[in-house]
């Protein structure tokens, strides 16, 4: 919808928005908690709050909506498959093509659980989504596994409806969800929060009987020694979040092994000309409004692609040295930028007293410096185009450092 | 009674920024003790949370004839945090209609809160 938006604004006549939902707003349908939009709105709202005030803005323009419609594939020649109840199947050629696929959960087949195969066993955003939009609970006795932001949310969630959450499991030795959300989620409510530790085996014939959980050790490896057994109807699972490409790897696009996403320049431009993409399809985001934002950028790339503004060859690289996971964009042309290109990325561990650096050749062009850097919190940096320019070097080389 | 000490101390994590400080808290006369916060907005959310804590509820409730079964709710303003569950109690036996907008009250004043509960969401009704 942003990127729509975007293209919207900067004189495109005609968009096309596919969903494969009833309605406009992907996940932030079944985030009924708050605290989105503090970046975009200056206010703090819930998911569906979020999603219906940028529905209000779609409705003000002419860009077309087709909802309950699945694509079935992104040919290499930038053809839509597409197929609905109304149209039957379908073919769509479109100039410039925005993906925003979004995300998939890691299920249990994912981080090979033992044990038997019952029912209640749910990922949590699935579990998310058949409380607050379907109505359904899906159990009464749960223990979560994964204490990211989905875990948490759903283990109030739950407690809320009625059920009993008898613990949150985490495999290292800290939580990847925001601080806050371990406030308000588990101890406002006593749920314990067990580092180290992790499910080795589910039991139970026709529904979830129960779990045997154990520590870990340094290597993430079970302890035989400290199995326990605790007793439940059902297990969340919040192990993390894969960018869902499918499509993209019809289309013939790179995809950057760290992200699982595409590998993008500075208007979030594929490998394929044409086609951008942005959001959780691209690298999993913390904050909507940061999805937000890169949906604008991408709608004004594919907006300047139609328009024939649009350089697709690059200048730059972004490198992620030492301590830093990922870095997009990728890659980086500055004659498409405007005056300033925002860097997202996120660090392999927790690193203290620390300084994060931006380097173009021995030059610094940014740093951050914190107390505390977390893997959970996405880091972003504004670079100035005139910092690019200046410098013959094009490599843009981030690293972690301590403060000496 | 010059001197009213709650003997044992309080440890909450405060939640103004990602440091997470550590708070230990005292109370002493009028006034709450905080220690391990790194900065002034640690001691204003401790004092906050041992005098009134509220948080904003968000839930669901059921809906006739709606796109899906449930609407999703919120209360306007934060309440405080023991009413929680007695809000969740109302909130079961709450039946909404569609058509309903976007903030649309649902609830007038919730549990004697003076807050009201609201949808989040617009549901103009099943389209087919």
């Amino acid at each position: 919808m942003a990127a729509a938006l975007a293209a919207h604004q900067n004189h495109i006549k005609n968009i096309l928005i596919i969903e494969r939902d009833l309605e406009l707003g992907g996940i932030l349908n079944q985030c009924i908690h708050s605290g989105f939009g503090l970046h975009h709105f200056k206010k703090e709202l819930t998911g569906p709050e979020y999603s219906s005030l940028i529905i209000q803005e779609i409705q003000k323009t002419n860009i077309e909506v087709m909802i309950n419609t699945m694509v079935l594939k992104l040919g290499e020649d930038k053809t839509i498959h597409a197929i609905n109840s109304d149209h039957g199947y379908m073919k769509i050629n479109a100039k410039a093509i925005v993906l925003a696929m979004g995300c998939r959960e890691r299920t249990r087949g994912a981080i090979r659980i033992h044990g038997s195969r019952p029912a209640g066993v749910y990922a949590a955003g699935t579990a998310q989504r058949l409380v607050n939009i379907d109505g359904y609970l899906p159990g009464k006795r749960v223990v979560i596994l994964g204490s990211g932001d989905i875990g948490l949310i759903m283990a109030r969630r739950m407690t809320l409806e009625g059920a009993k959450v008898e613990a949150v499991l985490e495999i290292l030795p800290y939580s990847n969800g925001l601080t806050r959300n371990i406030v308000q989620c588990l101890n406002d409510f006593a749920i314990p929060l067990i580092l180290k530790t992790t499910i080795t085996k589910i039991h139970g014939a026709e529904r979830v009987e129960g779990v045997t959980i154990a520590q870990v050790d340094d290597q993430l490896s079970p302890i035989t020694a400290t199995e326990k057994f605790i007793p439940c109807d059902t297990v969340l699972l919040s192990v993390g979040l894969i960018p869902d490409n499918e499509i993209s790897h019809s289309a013939g696009i790179a995809i950057d092994q760290r992200t699982n996403g595409p590998i993008v320049g500075e208007l979030r431009q594929t490998s394929k000309d044409g086609i951008f993409a942005c959001g959780n399809v691209l690298q999993v985001h913390d904050l909507v409004d940061f999805v937000s934002e890169e949906g604008a950028l991408a709608g004004l790339g594919a907006a300047k692609y139609i328009n024939n503004d649009f350089d697709s060859s690059f200048t730059h690289t972004t490198i992620a040295d030492n301590g830093i996971s990922y870095i997009v964009p990728q890659k980086i042309n500055v004659k498409n930028i405007t005056d300033k290109l925002k860097l997202f990325m996120r660090v392999k561990n927790i690193f203290e007293n620390s300084i994060i650096n931006v380097y173009l050749g021995d030059k610094i062009i940014a740093s951050k410096k914190e107390h505390k850097f977390l893997p959970a919190e996405m880091i972003s940096f504004d670079l100035k185009k005139q910092d690019l320019i200046n410098n013959s070097e094009k490599q843009i080389i981030v690293k972690i450092e301590p403060i000496i | 009674m010059k001197q009213t000490k709650n003997i044992t101390p309080t440890n909450m994590v405060c939640i103004c920024c990602p440091l997470g400080c550590s708070l230990t808290i005292i109370k002493s006369d009028n006034e709450w003790l905080v220690t391990g916060n790194k900065c002034l907005r640690g001691k204003k959310y401790a004092a906050e949370e041992m005098t009134a804590p509220k948080r904003v509820v968000t839930s669901t409730v059921k809906i006739a004839g709606g796109l899906y079964p449930m609407i999703p709710v919120k209360t306007e303003q934060p309440i405080p945090k023991e009413k929680i569950f007695t809000i969740m109690n109302i909130l079961a036996s709450v039946r909404a209609v569609a058509p309903i907008t976007m903030g649309d009250i649902v609830i007038k004043n919730v549990a004697d809160t003076g807050v009201n509960v609201v949808a989040t969401k617009t549901d103009k009704g099943m389209p087919f």
